[in-house]
């Protein structure tokens, strides 16, 4: 379970493990990915038995990721399982380190005329579901599930 | 290894069968497959079942307790997409190997209207889907489509006249789920699924069941004076590339394959008469256009633009309707692929036999990923 936020009633969590979440205010949250130590091949998700770039069964290393990266390719998803809201655009962004991610790329409009290849683009978090839930002393918090997405960057 | 020959087939119509089972579909097409080869299950010295949504469920015991429990080796496997030609190869393996002279493969899928597939992963319990981008195959499918896009210039017009290709040939299939044309225009203007792929452009989910029977050359010879040789039968899984693990890659592990296939069998992209491949989305038939080296590497939205893999081009894919029409039972596919083939090289096809045929190809992929190509001579 990746390291959960807390104010007062109010805790936030990470959607997937891969996202961080800041633990005080001077913080902003980031990716992590596991790089190889023999070959440099850089993966996304913890507890990877070796590299399957190498072969090499060594403990990968755990890596910051850039919040910058560049559009490789998209899809607009038009139709979805109950309760996710479409149209979307579903994207992979190549980050800086050599590592991909898959994720929604936000704040553009779901058209292709608009959307560019290679496009710079900035991660970007936000509250996407809360529930409650009793903690172990059996007191009632709000948990925020906070999810990563990216959207276009100036730069 | 020794050579190996496929003996007989049979295939049902693809559609939905809600009031069968899956181990009842499978029986229909062994039986249809002995009735074609002219032998008994008794004859059967080995058989395999592909089924992917039961694969748990011992669908190749259950299918010779409704066609005869003779004792012999029986086997279920499951590949992702792939599992009906992975049944066909491990088949082709038992006859291969000098271990038997005649098994069987069972392809059978019973999905019903089952949605969308794929997508429903989970992190520690929370639903990714939708949130960090689209597992969904629709999706993962536009995604490869738009890589194609990008490389080469490809355009969702070229993309969309696969569809209509597709269903053309379906028309002239009595097996085929769907059997109705479409026009490019409503093609493209149907509901957008997961750009650039709308409804016409991604395949129907269904049931369906189809087998192969596959004999060494001794055996081959005391039933047949036209046989079908398989002159390759490989597989191969993903490869390590830069972003497979994200967008899985369909292309390398295809175009390795095919590298194996065309040296196995000693024969080239030129040779092939025709090429049953994996159109599960329009989008997926174009990339395997210059993953197969059917044309440049680029160069498949030209190749769809001069009608060259149409019945009536140089080199027809997917006379069958494909999986866009034909319909996509996952664990039927594989070896459906095979049925045409052979139908194809026997001359038997009917309205959209490709004329002369002597060599086919049949490919497919299974996501995760597993790729088969078998080739087929006469």
């Amino acid at each position: 379970m990746a390291a959960e936020a807390s104010t007062g009633s109010t805790r936030q969590r990470p959607i997937a493990d891969m996202l961080r979440l800041p633990t005080a205010p001077s913080e902003k949250p980031y990716l992590v990915g596991y790089r190889c130590q023999r070959c440099g091949a850089t993966y996304i998700g913890e507890g990877r038995v070796g590299c399957s770039k190498c072969t090499s069964t060594e403990p990968l290393k755990e890596i910051k990721l850039g919040e910058r990266g560049a559009l490789y390719v998209y899809s607009i998803v038009h139709q979805s399982v109950p309760g996710v809201p479409v149209p979307y655009v579903s994207a992979i962004v190549d980050l800086p380190e050599g590592v991909s991610v898959r994720c929604n790329l936000v704040d553009i409009e779901p058209d292709p005329a608009k959307i560019k290849f290679g496009m710079p683009v900035e991660m970007v978090t936000r509250k996407v579901r809360e529930r409650k839930e009793k903690n172990a002393e059996g007191v009632e918090e709000t948990i925020e599930i906070i999810a990563f997405f990216f959207k276009p960057s100036q730069n | 290894m020794r050579d190996v020959y496929v003996l007989g087939v049979g295939m049902i119509k693809f559609g939905r069968y809600p009031d069968k089972d899956v181990p009842q579909l499978g029986a229909d097409a062994a039986v249809l497959a002995l009735k074609d080869a002219g032998v008994s299950i008794k004859d059967i010295e080995m058989f395999v079942c592909g089924n992917l949504f039961q694969a748990n469920a011992m669908n190749a015991q259950r299918i010779l307790q409704q066609i005869g429990q003779t004792g012999i080796p029986a086997l279920n496997v499951s590949n992702a997409c792939a599992t009906g030609s992975t049944a066909f190869r491990e088949a082709y393996i038992g006859v291969a190997s000098g271990m038997y002279d005649v098994t069987m493969a069972v392809g059978v899928e019973q999905m019903g209207k089952m949605g969308l597939l794929g997508g429903g992963a989970r992190s520690g319990g929370e639903s990714v889907e939708g949130v960090l981008g689209s597992g969904l195959m629709p999706a993962v499918f536009g995604q490869a489509g738009v890589e194609h896009m990008r490389k080469y210039g490809t355009t969702a017009e070229q993309f969309a006249k696969v569809s209509v290709k597709n269903h053309k040939h379906s028309v002239h299939n009595p097996l085929s789920q769907y059997q109705v044309e479409v026009k490019l225009e409503d093609v493209m203007k149907a509901r957008m699924v997961a750009y650039p792929n709308t409804l016409y452009m991604c395949c129907p989910t269904g049931d369906g069941a189809a087998a192969a029977i596959l004999v060494s050359a001794d055996k081959m010879k005391q039933y047949t004076s036209k046989p079908v040789k398989v002159a390759a039968s490989v597989l191969t899984s993903d490869p390590y590339t830069d972003r497979d693990l994200t967008m899985p890659d369909v292309n390398t592990l295809t175009k390795n394959a095919a590298k194996q296939a065309y040296e196995k069998a000693g024969l080239g992209p030129k040779d092939l008469s025709l090429v049953e491949l994996h159109d599960c989305f329009a989008t997926a038939e174009l990339l395997h256009y210059d993953n197969l080296g059917l044309c440049p590497e680029g160069e498949a939205g030209r190749m769809i633009d001069e009608g060259r893999t149409a019945l009536s081009g140089d080199i027809p894919v997917n006379a069958s309707g494909g999986l866009l029409s034909k319909g996509h039972p996952l664990g039927a596919t594989g070896v459906a692929n095979i049925y045409e083939i052979v139908t194809q090289l026997r001359g038997q096809a009917g309205t959209r036999q490709v004329q002369g045929a002597k060599v086919g190809l049949a490919h497919v992929i299974g996501l995760g990923s597993a790729c088969t190509i078998n080739i087929l001579t006469v």
